[in-house]
């Protein structure tokens, strides 16, 4: 090996943490949904209620390649009867400016507990969707997703 | 006016459960973006969706900036009887519109 080589690999060294300096300097200073703001938008729907997992199933993508546009799909497992019902369907997520997506109301004359939506993503992050039955109970399901391009970003045109 | 998308069978079964999915074109500006001068751009969003079947209420949805532009939402409902299915989206400044289908159940 020779001085200049040495040379030149602690250049690029040097350059590649300063590229890499620039990048976690700049981040979004801008607000966003935190865990925790999640945790108490959640509260707000759900109260003092239990929130148990199960009877919800959320689809997403687990890799997001446009955070812009991202087919989101719950669906609740119920008998839509009137004895027997889903009231409401929230979700939730924890990095985009506000914590709630979509918050619907339906009942038996929905035939099947089921909504099919598009969303936006800002970052990686993980999803919850909530569903509020008749008697009053709370069920649940999360999603991890990753997004490689962020929503909310991008200049507009 | 907005230009939508509405799917609705023409006609079903009674008791069958359909798929009816609705589109409508709108920016869902969030208000959270910045224009080339820095200048924040104030948000402009359908904030709300109701859907009527011959009157009665059957979905309703409650929409934030995290919906995408031209909102998608697809649902189900169970065909009771022939009529209209009537939908409404409201908005920021002012918006609000009104569309029809009609279903024939047999």
């Amino acid at each position: 090996m020779t001085a200049d080589d040495a040379n030149r690999r602690q250049f690029l060294i040097g350059a590649a943490g300063l590229a890499g300096g620039m990048i976690t300097v700049l981040p979004v200073t801008e607000a966003r949904a935190t865990p925790q703001t999640m945790q108490a938008a959640i509260k707000k729907v759900v109260g003092s209620a239990a929130l148990r997992k199960g009877k919800v199933t959320l689809r997403l993508p687990p890799l997001v390649e446009n955070g812009n546009s991202v087919a989101m799909d719950v669906a609740v497992e119920s008998q839509m009867t009137a004895d027997d019902y889903v009231r409401a369907i929230h979700v939730f997520n924890e990095k985009n400016p506000q914590p709630n997506v979509v918050s619907v109301r339906l009942g038996p004359p929905a035939g099947q507990a089921k909504l099919s939506t598009r969303v936006r993503l800002a970052d990686s992050q993980r999803i919850l969707a909530i569903a509020e039955m008749n008697d009053g109970s709370f069920w649940s399901d999360e999603v991890d997703v990753i997004v490689t391009i962020a929503a909310c970003l991008e200049d507009p045109v | 006016m907005a230009r939508t998308l509405i799917n609705v069978p023409p006609k079903a079964k009674k008791g069958e459960v359909i798929a009816i999915k609705t589109l409508i074109s709108h920016e869902m500006e969030t208000g959270y973006r910045h224009d080339n001068v820095g200048k924040p751009i104030p948000r402009d969003i359908i904030t709300q969706f109701v859907c009527t079947y011959n009157g009665l209420e059957i979905f309703r949805a409650d929409l934030f900036p995290a919906i995408a532009a031209n909102p998608f939402i697809s649902f189900f409902t169970v065909a009771t009887a022939s009529g209209t299915i009537e939908f409404k989206w409201t908005g920021d400044n002012g918006f609000s519109q009104t569309e029809t289908a009609n279903i024939t159940v047999e």
